[in-house]
């Protein structure tokens, strides 16, 4: 019989057998130092970008003195007489985008987020979620397109004066994009209020607005609020969209039916021209990307600190 | 005695009525605003792109005159670029997460980690593009290649698909491995045998989800300088390609109306890819997610 002529082992030998294998021993040894080697990388990652952002922006300062940079109101950086950097236009650039996207998506994404936390049935948020999420999925580059060859045509036949590249079109479609985001993290936020709290004000006599505005939403603040400055960070962070239909014009002023041009698609309108390796515009866009990357690192930091610091628990 | 005054809540609660259902109204047209916006664009682009897609489109390469251009190369060039994006960013991302959710003690370096994960997430997509730049394209000198943009773009999701495998492993109940290490089994035995498995639905959603956002992202790829017309399709993982985002970008700056058409043609096949792509993460999700 094959089990009598198998070797007589009892569970004790098994054990020490097992513990002197030396295979085994080296793999339990190896394994976590790779993986914490793999983990290493994302911090790799976080060097790489910081240090090559400071290093090339340290060369382009010595080409371009930092007051200058900081403080100029021109941006004139293809001018063969007399190639200006001030950043300003840049930023205003940036700054007229992200103040149209959260009018948009302020106001359409909290009022969807009290919707689908305070009203809506379960069977509406199951269907309407997943909906949100494709909008979420959508590649920039079609929203883009779908801002220079829709928006604005539509949006000329109510402003007349509005030029084909403008800050409104792209503004608008960026405040689409940023609805999914901060209509999910608003209604995470107000779902995780208890039901006692709504239960104790609807037993007051308050209906179910007076809850969600004068209950609900004051308690989940910290996470709305986070949510807006994300949203904030996602919008100045934007590259396709306003590179398409914001057009390429650096403009220091608060005019938002002209052509403007923003951090991101200065970086973009370099990348694809032929600007070449070594000159002091190549080592603009490293500049204009530190300036970008200050920014969206203050807003996600910030965001932080609000949800964290601000939470009501319950 | 009199606490309530009956008059005055009939007199204030009929407008109080009034504005609770008004508002209710206006919350469900803020709901409808998203869906509406998406409702336009698919319509949009289905309506302008759908003339112009037939066979010859898919086969055809980039080209001048509208009529005749096509996205063969910029496909390819997508599935290319896949082809190096899924398995370097799985295996880091699955590796990280293994480590932080089974091995990492809590201490200062290993928080460290947590929130430089965090943090990375929320780095804009083009500073990706300046990186990818200077260390693939520049320094290792992989120039404007397969590896490069792949390698880029796998460091940018990279964060995504680390927090999706974290949720999917510490979905893993305790209970499951105490049991494994219970019969004998070392933590690396029972990692590959009994988490790993529980988890690999969880993963494989998370990861394919993170991929179609690599496969629709342009900004990293304009700034390595990846071109757009091209007549050839690479054969090796360090020459030149072009992507379907990039192509479309090419396609949507240009004036001429009939590549306006030519641009969603290309939106639609990229959709397609997107959409096949969610619809597996989906099915994998509903299949084989076990619920502890």
């Amino acid at each position: 019989m094959a089990l009598k002529q198998q070797e007589q082992v009892n569970v004790q030998q098994l054990i020490e057998r097992s513990r002197n294998r030396k295979g085994k021993k080296v793999i339990e040894k190896i394994v976590p130092f790779g993986l914490f080697l793999a983990a290493t990388i994302s911090v790799l990652t976080t060097f790489g970008i910081v240090f090559t952002l400071i290093f090339e922006t340290f060369e382009f300062f010595t080409r371009v003195s930092i007051t200058d940079y900081l403080f100029g109101t021109e941006w004139l950086p293809f001018s063969s007489k007399e190639p200006l950097y001030g950043i300003l236009p840049l930023i205003f650039g940036t700054f007229k985008i992200t103040l149209i996207a959260i009018i948009v998506a302020v106001p359409f994404g909290l009022g969807a987020a009290i919707y689908l936390s305070e009203y809506a049935s379960e069977g509406v948020r199951k269907i309407i979620k997943p909906i949100l999420e494709v909008l979420a999925g959508v590649p920039t580059i079609i929203y883009g397109f779908f801002a220079l060859s829709f928006i604005t045509p539509i949006l000329q036949t109510v402003i007349p004066d509005l030029k084909i590249f403008n800050a409104i079109s792209p503004g608008i479609v960026v405040g689409v994009m940023i609805i999914p985001m901060i209509t999910s993290m608003s209604e995470d936020a107000m779902s995780s209020v208890p039901r006692s709290i709504r239960e104790g004000a609807l037993g007051l006599g308050a209906t179910k607005f007076e809850v969600a505005v004068k209950v609900v939403l004051p308690a989940a603040l910290s996470g709305i609020v986070a949510s807006v400055v994300l949203g904030i960070s996602r919008a100045i962070g934007e590259t396709m969209i306003v590179s398409l239909a914001g057009g390429s014009t650096p403009k220091f002023d608060f005019v938002f039916t002209d052509s403007i041009q923003t951090m991101t698609a200065y970086i973009v309108q370099v990348t694809t021209g032929d600007a070449g390796y070594g000159t002091t515009i190549y080592y603009s866009i490293y500049a204009v990307g530190f300036t970008l990357f200050i920014f969206t690192l203050a807003m996600n930091l910030l965001a932080t600190y609000i949800s964290k610091r601000f939470r009501e628990e319950y | 005695m009199r606490y309530i005054q009956e008059e005055l809540v009939m007199k204030r609660m009929n407008k109080r009525l009034i504005s609770n259902k008004l508002w209710k109204f206006i919350f469900i047209v803020a709901t409808s605003f998203a869906l509406i916006s998406l409702g336009m664009l698919l319509y949009r682009i289905l309506t302008q792109g759908l003339g112009f897609l037939d066979i010859s489109f898919i086969t055809n390469f980039a080209s001048r005159i509208p009529e005749s251009a096509g996205i063969k190369a910029a496909l390819v060039g997508s599935l290319w670029l896949m082809s190096v994006v899924a398995p370097v960013s799985i295996i880091l991302g699955v590796s990280t997460a293994l480590y932080l959710e089974e091995y990492a003690k809590q201490n200062k370096l290993n928080d460290f980690i947590r929130i430089n994960i965090s943090n990375l997430a929320g780095v804009p997509s083009i500073v990706f593009g300046l990186l990818g730049l200077t260390i693939f394209v520049r320094l290792f000198g992989f120039d404007k290649s397969i590896l490069a943009a792949g390698l880029t773009m796998s460091l940018l999701i990279l964060p995504v698909i680390i927090v999706a495998a974290q949720e999917a492993i510490r979905a893993v109940p305790n209970e499951q491995r105490e049991a494994s290490y219970g019969m004998g089994a070392t933590k690396w035995q029972t990692i590959v045998r009994v988490v790993l498995p529980a988890a690999i639905p969880g993963i494989l959603t998370g990861s394919i989800l993170a991929l179609s956002r690599a496969i629709g992202e342009t900004a990293p790829l304009v700034v390595i300088g990846i071109p757009v017309i091209l007549q050839f399709l690479p054969t090796g993982y360090l020459d030149t390609f072009t992507a379907l985002p990039m192509q479309i970008f090419d396609w949507a700056k240009r004036p001429q109306e009939a590549f306006q058409h030519v641009a969603s043609a290309g939106i639609i096949v990229l959709m397609v890819f997107l959409l096949t792509m969610n619809s597996i993460a989906i099915f994998i999700r509903n299949k084989f997610q076990k619920r502890y």
